[in-house]
């Protein structure tokens, strides 16, 4: 589904990416794991688009993404920051970003908009029925963070990216939003997700990929990297790469 | 366009919800009102304006401008992860917040004007129009710098430091610096270069609009009484043509960057 062949980035003097590879394959999760500023997010934002590579390929869906916007389309992305503006309704956010999709197809005669497909499971299963109407500043973190994964999963689309998605969120709300990401793998649909959380990706990833210092260390099912460290669980297989003394 | 226009109409409902922004235009209210009352005529409460606006209009919407941006961050690339063009967002987000900002102010110094019956004399009118002309572009003008600022530099406080250091530059060091240079080289005939100077200031050229419209001298500002003796009919039209490559650059700038910018 993504394919990312010498991913480079530098911001200023830091070499955040340094010649990153990555596949991710359709129809799994894929977990990416790393200690803190080892690229994750600005892998994430370079497969969106909001981060311009220095050099390297993104390809996502055989799209190679170079600017033209079309392709995000089939892309449903959670933040790490679910920051709205304050006056701003639930609902109107939904009702903006719904126009903006519906406007995104090109190709069309004028005055066609095409509804894309709407999965409202999360509003429902969130309760943010009741939310929909308030400002966005009045809602709790965690209501804002429930926003912001309905917001994602809204479009159904075929690639989700989620960013510590259950961050900030409860039991209940995190449980209800792992059947869902579960549930989007068992239609055929690809997720990227990155948290600091090993047990929940554990749950959750059929693949892992582990970056350090911008590029990546391993990646592959789950099971290869617990196999391959000899470790019991996710974390401390991820620990033991990250100690490791880097093969040659 | 549909999702500029989307986009457009977003950000004036968002706006339009906002507390500064109903300030700032109570602000002009406060003042248009109060000078007509006791201002003592038409034509003084308007001069006086014009120095309000002047001042007033460039530092807050190049601040505003800036601190709007820099709040909107997560939100702006929330929607640039969806299928929208990085030139339709800036469009539309640009226009939205000049329009806002512009509408606010326009309100506000028109209305007492209007509810006063003063718009019913031909000439109050004229310079009403002009005020009010030059109260937009100098919203275009600075609201395209903040929003040209916070798109180039990544930190906050240094972004607000330069929206406000260009703004005194524009609105206060620039008249200083040309007073200096007439008293240092008064012997030269120096109007072809203080010519050159006020093309090179926004705020300059709406005060020497202003100026040949209201013809009086009250204004300060050199630069502008030179203007007008050169350039008596034609003047006009080159400082609003100055003007809109004044607010045509940092708009086009702003896009530029904006296109390229890392989030």
């Amino acid at each position: 589904m993504i394919e990312i062949r010498g991913l480079t980035k530098r911001f200023g003097d830091l070499d955040v990416l340094r010649g990153l590879n990555l596949d991710v394959a359709r129809g799994r999760v894929t977990a990416i794991v790393g200690p803190n500023a080892a690229g994750k997010t600005t892998l994430i934002k370079s497969i969106i688009g909001l981060t311009r590579p220095d050099s390297g390929l993104v390809t996502v869906d055989g799209v190679v993404v170079n600017g033209d916007e079309r392709y995000r389309a089939a892309i449903g992305y959670m933040p790490q920051i679910a920051r709205f503006p304050d006056n701003m309704t639930a609902g109107e956010l939904l009702r903006l970003v719904r126009d903006l999709r519906g406007h995104g197809v090109k190709g069309l005669p004028r005055g066609v908009i095409v509804a894309p497909p709407i999965d409202e499971e999360l509003v429902e299963r969130f309760q943010l029925r009741t939310a929909l109407d308030k400002p966005m500043r009045t809602l709790s973190g965690g209501s804002r963070q429930k926003v912001n994964a309905a917001l994602a999963f809204l479009f159904a689309p075929p690639l989700l990216i989620l960013d510590e998605p259950t961050a900030g969120l409860d039991p209940v709300a995190s449980s209800v939003l792992k059947d869902k990401i579960l549930g989007a793998r068992g239609q055929g649909r690809t997720v990227v997700i990155t948290s600091h959380v090993m047990s929940e990706l554990e749950e959750l990833a059929d693949d892992v990929a582990v970056l350090i210092e911008g590029v990546v260390r391993f990646a592959g099912p789950l099971t290869d990297l617990k196999r391959c460290t000899r470790q019991p669980s996710l974390e401390r297989a991820v620990a033991s790469v990250l100690t490791r003394p880097v093969a040659a | 366009m549909n999702a500029i226009r989307t986009i457009f109409l977003y950000q004036l409902r968002d706006l339009a919800r906002s507390k500064w922004l109903a300030a700032y235009g109570l602000f002009f209210f406060i003042a248009s009102e109060g000078l007509l009352r006791y201002g003592g005529g038409d034509v003084r409460a308007m001069v006086s304006l014009s120095t309000i606006v002047l001042f007033v209009v460039p530092l807050v919407t190049a601040v505003y401008g800036t601190v709007y941006l820099y709040n909107s961050r997560e939100f702006t690339e929330l929607l640039l992860a969806q299928p929208v063009r990085r030139g339709q967002l800036y469009a539309g987000l640009y226009s939205g917040i000049t329009l806002a900002l512009s509408l606010g102010a326009i309100a506000g110094i028109a209305v007492p004007f209007i509810v006063h019956r003063a718009v019913l004399d031909a000439s109050v009118r004229a310079m009403l129009l002009t005020l009010l002309g030059a109260t937009a572009a100098l919203t275009f003008v600075f609201t395209g710098l903040a929003l040209l600022i916070a798109i180039r530099c990544e930190d906050r406080m240094r972004g607000l430091g330069a929206a406000i250091a260009i703004w005194l530059a524009l609105a206060l060091v620039y008249d200083g610096l040309v007073l200096v240079a007439v008293a240092t080289f008064g012997d030269y005939p120096l109007e072809r270069a203080m010519l050159g100077a006020m093309l090179l200031n926004p705020v300059d050229l709406a005060r020497t609009l202003l100026l040949m419209q209201l013809d009086s001298s009250a204004l300060m500002g050199y630069t502008g009484a030179v203007f007008q003796r050169f350039f008596a009919g034609t003047g006009a039209v080159i400082a609003a043509v100055a003007l809109t490559v004044w607010i045509a650059i940092p708009a086009l700038a702003g896009a530029r960057a904006f296109r390229r910018k890392d989030f």
